[in-house]
Order: structure tokens, then sequence, then C-alpha cells
């Protein structure tokens, strides 16, 4: 999972990482509250979990009342590619002398953790050309490491005291909560010679998280996207009309392009999943039963042993008790096809023989 | 580099050649009992199951059952285990099976944490182990072993090598390889987790010399860098053989995880983009669909003819 900026800042603070004095609230009376206890100036930051929110207008700085009124309420309305303000932070204005970039990522190719570090800190790290990279295998870092990439960062005395210390927390909490990116950027050098992480960006390894219950009050999940986890499906919600329902990540992901090679426009990827069965089909669209935007299904089920027949029934549970009144195109790899094709006859259910005569037909009927 | 093949068949000189014995941990759980009996419906030489408290019982009448791996390892000889245990238990069962002697690990779970999968990577580079997936479907040389759950329908003898990240796609594109007459010398789960046993790179080492090879298929996904590293590799060695990609995940959005933990573009780091025109430099084609795989493999046949 991505936590938001003040939920990273709240780990930072946990593990001693140093910060600048901020505030998170979700409503104009509670960020009024935070702004006497703060005091002008502040900065009012947009907490979503998307990256350039700087550019889209999301943080602005704010000296007092009349701006506060004015600029709190623009900012909390913002939607920033797609993503509504989950919170909004207060955080007092920073006296910068320059700004460095530090994190801590899993590097997937070199299968360890890797540490990235710049004296060019404040733009996206993919733009910077000066780059200090150290890979630290499971992510322990050393105290001896961290002194030599604050020495190739060209910190010296006190700065590189300061620097080794917050390298090394960062590394502990990465390890400790199983992160897969914990990045600070800016790391600030501030004017008063301190060192202060001005943002946080921490995504965490969704699959350690049965061993994490402390982080648990960071998830962020519809009703919907509960109902799934909790069935064992696989739910990204999209924006289309047409809903696409497969078995294997990688299946769904190819109906998806395909589809959209097609002109048609996918409404969710669901992934029901190894196997299909009549209960995991009938769940799948009673998820998508709620999703209003909906106006068609595409189904392709890719099952060596799946019966087609057992599939089938789910459809027509669905039309008998009232689940759905939509159009299901299906395609249906797996024994028993000629059975199934039968079964569905008269109901809005048609299965094809390839993908592309479903998502053909998915196109067309929907337009209807 | 590791011969697959000989961890897969052996040699002639050995007397289990072709039937190299295989243990099954997990064996009595109701997925790894299905699985077991396929493979051994199949042909794998299922030897012995493990499932602590389960010791001395027999699995469909014949197969061992023991509590550890080491008993396992000890009553059989076999090198070969594949497991089907509930993710957060992975850990620790493969690890029992590196400290065992394991030398083939086939890691079947899904949702193992990346930092269980970096410690069990650790254990095996130290014990000279492999390790296929987690996450994956399996590693299959057709009609001879199948070590995995993959359904057996799709796939036939033949001399095409394939490596993929998904399961069903696999399967699917097996499939239209099967029907075109492409059979598969052997194919490789690479699996959908962000990090992986076997990497396309290494699966690609384990096949690029076999002797008779007549192309390979990679299929790939949104993630990571694997494809592209293979790609450079592939222009680097000169690699000639006829090779044909597809990318699952181009209508994807940005920074959503796809299913697999692995499935998700960071900025431009794992784009469909990235990794098709690494593959166009290669002069390898990219398959809009999975359907076009087989016509593509053909075309490039036709042309180093």
């Amino acid at each position: 999972m991505r936590l938001l900026e003040f939920q990273a800042k709240e780990l930072f603070r946990e593990y001693g990482i140093n910060l600048l004095p901020s505030k998170a609230s979700t409503n104009i009376e509670e960020g009024r509250k935070h702004a006497k206890e703060l005091g002008y100036p502040f900065v009012i930051k947009i907490q979503v979990p998307v990256g350039g929110r700087g550019k889209a207008g999301g943080i602005q700085k704010c000296q007092n009342d009349d701006e506060f009124d004015l600029k709190y309420p623009q900012v909390l309305g913002l939607t920033i590619k797609g993503e509504k303000a989950r919170a909004i932070l207060l955080e007092k204005m920073a006296d910068i002398k320059k700004e460095l970039y530090l994190s801590l990522f899993l590097n997937r190719s070199k299968r360890c953790y890797t540490i990235i570090a710049s004296p060019e800190g404040g733009v996206e790290i993919e733009s910077v050309k000066n780059q200090i990279i150290r890979e630290v295998g499971l992510g322990n870092v050393s105290e001896q490491v961290a002194r030599e990439v604050a020495k190739e960062m060209k910190l010296e005395g006190k700065l590189a005291d300061y620097f080794v210390d917050i390298l090394l927390k960062l590394a502990k909490l990465t390890v400790e909560k199983e992160a897969e990116l914990a990045e600070i950027n800016p790391l600030a050098i501030m004017n008063d010679g301190t060192i202060m992480a001005l943002d946080g960006k921490f995504v965490t390894d969704d699959n350690s998280n049965f061993r994490h219950d402390e982080l648990q009050k960071y998830q962020e999940k519809t009703e919907i996207e509960e109902r799934a986890e909790k069935s064992g499906f696989s739910l990204v919600e999209l924006d289309g009309n047409i809903a696409v329902v497969g078995n294997g990540a990688g299946l769904v992901m190819s109906t998806l392009d395909m589809l959209s090679d097609n002109g048609g426009k996918p409404a969710c990827f669901l992934d029901v999943g190894g196997g299909a069965t009549t209960e995991s089909v009938y769940e799948a669209l009673t998820l998508i039963s709620k999703m209003s935007r909906v106006k068609g299904i595409l189904v392709n089920l890719y099952g060596g042993i799946v019966k087609t027949t057992v599939v089938a029934e789910a459809f027509l549970k669905a039309y008998d008790d009232k689940l759905i009144d939509l159009p299901v195109f299906a395609r249906l790899k797996g024994t028993e096809s000629d059975k199934a094709k039968e079964m569905l006859k008269g109901s809005r259910t048609k299965i094809f023989d390839s993908v592309e005569d479903a998502i053909n037909a998915a196109v067309m009927g929907v337009k209807k | 580099m590791t011969d697959i093949f000989k961890l897969l068949k052996g040699t002639p000189e050995d007397s289990d050649y072709k039937k190299k014995g295989v243990i099954v941990q997990g064996i009595t759980g109701s997925y790894g009992s299905l699985h077991a009996k396929n493979m051994m419906t199949y042909g794998t030489n299922v030897v012995a199951g493990v499932t602590p408290g389960k010791g001395g019982q027999k699995f469909e009448g014949s197969v061992p059952i023991f509590n550890t791996v080491r008993e396992a390892v000890d009553a059989t000889g076999a090198k070969i285990s594949i497991i089907f245990v509930p993710a957060k238990f992975f850990l620790g069962a493969a690890k029992e099976a590196l400290d065992a002697g394991i030398k083939l690990l086939v890691a079947i779970p899904e949702h193992v944490p990346v930092r269980d999968t970096m410690e069990v990577l650790d254990l095996a580079n130290k014990k000279g182990a492999v390790i296929i997936g987690p996450n994956t479907p399996g590693i299959m040389i057709p009609e001879l072993i199948k070590i995995g759950i993959m359904p057996p329908t799709p796939f036939k003898a033949g001399k095409i090598a394939v490596l993929s990240k998904s399961g069903t796609l696999l399967y699917e594109i097996s499939d239209a390889l099967t029907n075109a007459g492409f059979g598969q010398s052997i194919t490789i789960g690479i699996g959908g987790d962000p990090i992986n046993g076997t990497r396309m790179i290494d699966a690609f080492e384990m096949v690029k010399d076999i002797p008779d090879l007549e192309g390979l298929v990679v299929v790939g996904e949104i993630g990571g860098d694997s494809e592209e590293i293979l790609a450079q590799r592939i222009i680097d060695i000169g690699f000639k053989k006829p090779t044909v990609a597809y990318i699952a995940g181009r209508a994807a959005p940005k920074e959503k995880r796809m299913g697999h933990a692995g499935a998700i573009v960071m900025g431009t780091y794992g784009s469909a983009e990235s990794k098709v025109t690494m593959f166009n430099k290669a002069n390898i084609p990219v398959a809009k669909r999975p359907s076009q795989v087989p016509v593509l493999l053909a075309g490039k046949m036709q042309q180093s003819d």
C-alpha cells in the first residue's frame, strides 16, 4: 500500500527522523484549529496518493487568515490525476538552504535493496544525473556504508552526522515495515544547519500485511475492494463501461488490452484467481452489479480443468436472482462448452469461441 | 550456469534418467493433493510428500508421506521439490527444503512477502540451488515431466522454449503454439512477483543453448525491467534463434497493481512501451494478441530460413 505524505511522516517521526511541525485535517474547522496551533506562515499540502502535487496547485503558501479561508477549500477541492484529496497537511514554512534526495527501494532486477542519494533533490529522481547508488542486500545499512554515502554527497562535519543518522533510521524503518520504497525528497539542509525530511513517500509490500497490524489503519479500501479481497479476487476499478472478468492476472490484462485496442472502455479489471467455480463467478457478478457505470460484461476464462457448464450456471443464477440484467459476452475455454452454450440459449449471455469475437460483440453490444 | 535439463531429466547414465523423483511439500492440503495427483497422471515421478504430523501415511495409497523434507530426501534421494503451502509458511518450508539438499525448488504460492523470497534466494545462492517462482505455474518439459499446476492440454513436446511471467497466458499462448504445430521443448513460469527466483534473464540462459531449439517465446507483462534486460542480452550475444514476445498490460493505468504483485508501472519504469521498444530494438516482434504469437513466430522462421 502507498501511504500518504502525512502517514509516511507519522512513521518518520516514530523513528526519530527530523521533521517540521505539521498537522493533518479533513475539514476547514479542524484546519483552522491547526492553523492557530502552528502559527503563520505555513504551507497547505493536499494529501493524495500520487505525485505532481505542486504543479497541480496542491501545495500553497499561506501567510494569514484571509489566505487560509481562500486556499484551504481550494486545495481540499482539487482532484489530481483522478485522485481526490484524502486530507490536508498544514506544515510550517521551511527555511531551506539546499535540497537533497534520499531513498531506499526494492531493486527488482538486482534483487536487493538499494540506496539512491543525490545532492540534487526536490525534483523527480529520474531526471537527476548526479546519483549515488549503493546496493545493500536485505536493506540493513551499516554506519560505515552510511558514512561513505555522506562522503560521496560531499557532506562534512555536523551535516554528515545528521545525514548518516537519517539514513540509518530510514533503513531501519524500511526493514521493519517491509517497505518497497522509502523516499525523502527533498531532504533539506536548513539555514540553521540541521537536516529535515520535507516530504515522504512510503510504499509497503501488501503481501506482508499479515505481519503488520500496526499499518492497517493506513489501508484505504472501498466496500467492493474489501469484498473482492475476501474472495481472493484482484480488482482494479476503471472508468469505462465494460467490466472485464477472467482468471489469472496476465489473461485479464491481455483482455483489457485487446478490448482497448478495439475501442472498448474497461470498467474494471477483475481477476477471480486460479480456478473458476459457480460461486466465484457469481460473486464476481455481484461485485459488478454494484458498479452503476457498467453496461456490459466481458468474460474471458481459460480453464484447462474448468467445466464451462459450472460457469454457465453462475450466469443463469445471476439472471434468475435478478442480480444482473446486463449482457454478458463470454469466451470460455474449457470442457463441455457445447453443453454450456445450450444452457445459455435464450439468456443474455452469449458464448464465443475466440476472445476476439467476444470483444467485438461486447464493443458493439454496449453501443446499443 | 544451471543445467536445467540435467536437473529435470538427469543423464542417460542415471538409473532414474527421465524419471527424476519429485517431493511435494503440502501434499495433504486440498490444492497440494489435487496437483500432486495431476502431476502423477501426467507422468511426473512423485516419490514423496511432506506434511508435518502426517508422517507414515500414504498419499493415493502409494506415495509415502514424511514429517520433514530431510526424511523425505533421506528415503528417496530426490533433489526436486514443489511447495504448496500458504504464503505465510513459505519461508519455513523453503528453508527446510534447501537445508535438506533440494537443488530445484518450485514455489507455487502467491502472496509471499518479498522479504521472505529474498531470504530464501540468499540461502539458495549459498547452497547452489535453483528457485522457480514464487507465484509461478511451475516448469515443465511437455510429455516428460510437469512440476507445477498447469493443465496438460495446451502443451505438446517440441522445439520452442516458452518463458512466461503469467500462468494463464502461458497456457493460452502454448495452446496457440501447439495448434499451429509448434510444440515446446520446455516452458518456464517466471512468476508474477517483483522478485523472482529465476528471472527472465536466468531462464533465457537455461534455454538458449538447447541444441535443437527452433524458437523462443517470451511472455512478459508490465512491471520491472526484466524484459528490457533480456532484450539487451539478446542483442549483446547476437542470439539468432527466431524469437517472439508478447507483453500484457498496455492498457493498464499507472501506479496500480494489476493482480500480480509485480505488475505495476511506476512513472515510466515497468511500462509496456519501454518493453516493446527494447524488443523492437532487438529485432523481436511483439504480438498484439496471444493468438498472433504463432503467426509472428512462423514469419520469423521463414526469415531465418
